[in-house]
């Protein structure tokens, strides 16, 4: 979109979009861009930049949609990232989405823009709601003691959008320089301030990026990022001495911090300002999403609901996309069958169908599944629930180091067996804390995702006929056993640190829009077709080519047929003598004395760090049965069966290494994408491997121990 | 002079007006710009399933935190 856009339009005005979470921001964006949405990363970290075009009696303008935000401290990425934008990019117009119902504390955020000294214009959205709530805002009086112009707003119905434009392009048209606004802070940060900001000017700390009463009023917060580049260029600067003997006279005489008391009486201004412009009726008031949080999260029916909102969440996701998923698989099954039956014979033939149909048609058939699976976040997102998700259980997650937001993640991946790691990673964003954020990410492939359940059912029919419900269950909660253990290991060693505050608005219940749904749904999967389609590609190349070569010479694969050997077993030469099948016989020698698990076991598992389904068909090549569907041949299990070196301990063993093992290459591609580094990518295979390995070893040991198997 | 207590120690559905709020850096800053400021009003909603995160209503809105959080917060209780 921007590509096409730019070739004949070069955006005049930059509109940057700021606002709490909440706030009604996104809906305003949406609103303003239409599908001109343009998603990526702000440079070096995983915040998400949206910018669109707005296009106007033939102008075009850029729309930014900055993080929300309920502050700009350095604290947070999204603040810091909202801050530098500003900084750097100085846009034309700065909107601030203020939530009309919640005016006092949306208006700390409004302050220090005012601070900053952006062009700014309010969008008092959802003017609507606070109405219905007896909040009468006078906007005018508003506009007036703030200095700022105030457009009232309903984002989801459209309503006060176009007087926003035309405000905001009026404002950028209006402005010269920036003027930061002078409140005050109380007698001593004002005086303070003073000398602050003399010292600042004299020391040339602001250069042409910031404004120097702004640089003045962040470093008397005692801001690090500020500080360091202070610092940095004069270490003995005088500005940071005044900071410094501001701060011990605060913590002498008060003991607290200038910035503590600067944000009271930032808040402070913003009471005030409030009461200049509203008659506000006692707020004690239980409203409708009080009303209905009396029985989402009651202390027995929340955890129900819960359950059930998770349960359906997953059914609908897996059930609705089973068509849209089956319609791919045939649509690529019959691809794979006319490439075959067009192309000759040959390495060629072997490279487009197995290499880049197969492997093209494993990323596709995640489409659906992402898609639902985004569908549905984002309507736990927009509605309000999620938070209480959360809330209801961020105290067990607590005790494993991870957050209340890791919850949805987690059941997504597979909590209940049949998920599916690629989305429930992606699922992950919500949380904010990177540490919580990446060991959510590591321990949620140990889950049962639907492309292990081959596997399970196959060595279960083979082994424990009798149990299949209760060895499904016995994995499930197995798998949820090391996702614990697990994740506190993590958060106890390589990512170890105080769990992230807790400290979370539980917003009103509202009906999501259509449009923010789709628009969601759409650029999140667009994103992932996109970036995870064209490494996963390459990768599925490789693996083809490592089951592929060398393989067997024209001399031997005819002594082979001259000795009547059937296409089955030719097959499984080709696969033993390729490098995939001389790995396996290499690692036969660990793996066969600690799990019992023979070179056909281990090729196998080579083939099914491509995608676990491969398990099952490998095995079947392996044992030279020719092809093998996924959903798990019967032949096979009665192969298995009669194996000498097979038992119920192999079987189980081989499930729980599989559980554990590598995830697959497509979550490995998300994880490298999500946590923005290789090094996880490649942590989360060693570790799960090894974790793996040790685990089943004990397992085959004890059982051996104890006399089970053979 | 009437009742103070910890933010923690208050029974659902009891009012007040928080007079302080200890904790500084990143924690401090956090709940500050989440409206819990000296002079809020706040009134207790309730307690997550498991007794932990509390729910408060503030400046007319619902916040969630933690009693290790909470607990730093000092409240003088409205009759």
């Amino acid at each position: 979109m921007t590509e096409l856009l730019s070739s004949f339009d070069i955006p005049g005005l930059t509109i940057a979009l700021a606002g709490n979470p909440n706030s009604g921001k996104t809906t305003v964006f949406n609103e303003l861009t239409g599908a001109h949405q343009h998603v990526g990363n702000y440079p070096g970290v995983t915040v998400e930049k949206k910018s669109g075009f707005l296009r106007r009696d033939g102008e075009t303008f850029e729309v930014v949609d900055l993080p929300g935000t309920y502050s700009l401290t350095a604290y947070s990425q999204e603040e810091l990232v909202a801050r530098s934008f500003l900084v750097d990019e100085r846009p034309d117009v700065v909107i601030d989405v203020v939530d009309a119902s919640n005016l006092e504390r949306n208006l700390n955020l409004a302050v220090q823009l005012m601070e900053m000294g952006v062009p700014l214009v309010i969008a008092l959205n959802m003017v609507d709601t606070a109405r219905g709530r007896g909040l009468v805002i006078d906007e005018k009086a508003l506009s007036d003691v703030l200095g700022v112009p105030v457009v009232p707003t309903v984002g989801s119905k459209g309503e006060g959008i176009d007087l926003l434009i035309e405000t905001a392009v009026s404002v950028a048209r209006g402005v010269g320089s920036w003027k930061p606004a002078d409140i005050s802070y109380g007698r001593e940060m004002d005086e303070a301030l003073v000398d602050l900001h003399a010292a600042v000017v004299e020391e040339k700390l602001s250069g042409d990026r910031y404004e120097p009463r702004w640089l003045a009023i962040k470093l008397l917060e005692q801001d690090e990022d500020l500080t360091a580049m202070v610092a940095r260029s004069s270490a003995s600067s005088r500005a940071l001495g005044i900071v410094r003997k501001v701060a011990h006279h605060v913590e002498v005489t008060l003991d607290d911090t200038p910035e503590n008391l600067i944000s009271d009486y930032r808040f402070a201004f913003a009471s005030s300002v409030v009461k200049s412009c509203l008659a506000r009726p006692r707020e004690d008031r239980r409203n409708l999403s009080d009303r209905i949080d009396a029985v989402l999260t009651h202390r027995l029916g929340g955890p129900v609901f819960l359950f059930v909102v998770l349960w359906f969440v997953y059914r609908f996701t897996f059930t609705a996309s089973e068509w849209p998923v089956l319609g791919l698989d045939m649509l690529f099954g019959w691809a794979h069958r006319a490439v075959e039956s067009a192309m000759p014979a040959g390495l060629l033939r072997s490279l487009v169908v197995s290499g880049v149909i197969d492997g093209v048609g494993g990323v596709l058939s995640f489409v659906p599944l992402i898609m639902f699976m985004f569908f549905f976040t984002a309507i736990l997102e927009d509605s309000g629930y999620m938070a209480r998700m959360a809330f209801i259980m961020d105290r067990v997650l607590r005790v494993f180091g991870m957050h209340g937001n890791s919850m949805l993640a987690l059941i997504v991946s597979g909590g209940i067996a049949g998920g599916c790691a690629v989305p429930g990673i992606m699922a992950t964003r919500t949380l904010r804390d990177p540490r919580e954020r990446i060991v959510t990410i590591l321990v949620a492939p140990l889950l049962n995702c639907g492309a292990k359940l081959p596997i399970y059912l196959l060595l279960t029919a083979a082994f424990f006929p009798a149990y299949r419900g209760e060895i499904m269950l016995l994995l499930t909660l197995i798998a949820w056993l090391f996702v614990a253990l697990a994740a506190m290991l993590i958060r106890s060693t390589i990512l170890r640190g105080k769990p992230s505050p807790f400290v979370m608005e539980l917003p009103p219940y509202r009906i999501p829009t259509v449009k923010g749904l789709f628009i969601h749904m759409w650029e999140r999967t667009w994103e992932y077709v996109k970036k995870a389609g064209t490494i996963l590609l390459a990768i599925s190349i490789l693996l083809w080519a490592l089951m592929t070569f060398p393989g067997l010479s024209r001399e031997q694969e005819q002594r082979l047929v001259d000795r009547g050997a059937t296409e089955g077993e030719l097959a499984q030469e080709r696969l033993a003598t390729s490098a995939a099948g001389r790995i396996g016989g290499a690692l036969e020698h660990v793996t066969g004395p600690l799990m019992g698990f023979d070179w056909r076991t281990d090729v196998a598992l080579v083939g099914g760090f491509a995608a676990k389904e491969v398990i099952v068909t490998t095995m079947g090549t392996a044992y030279s049965l020719g092809e093998v569907d996924a959903s798990g041949s019967t032949q096979l299990a009665g192969r298995l069966q009669r194996e000498p070196g097979w038992s119920g301990l192999t079987a189980f063993a081989l499930m729980i290494f599989t559980m554990l093992y590598a995830p697959c290459l497509a979550t490995v591609v998300v994880i490298r994408r999500e946590t923005g580094s290789v090094r996880w990518a490649v942590f989360s295979v060693v570790f799960n491997t090894l974790l793996a390995t040790l685990v089943t070893t004990a397992i085959v040991q004890l059982g051996r121990l104890v006399g089970l198997g053979g | 002079m009437s009742e103070r207590a910890r933010l923690t120690d208050m029974m659902k559905g009891q009012k007040g007006i928080v007079l302080s709020v200890k904790g500084r850096g990143a924690y401090g800053k956090r709940i500050r710009d989440m409206g819990v400021v000296p002079g809020a009003h706040v009134l207790v909603e309730g307690e997550a399933p498991l007794g932990d995160p509390i729910e408060i209503k503030v400046m007319g809105y619902n916040l969630t935190l933690r009693r290790s959080e909470a607990e730093n917060i000092i409240v003088e209780l409205e009759p």
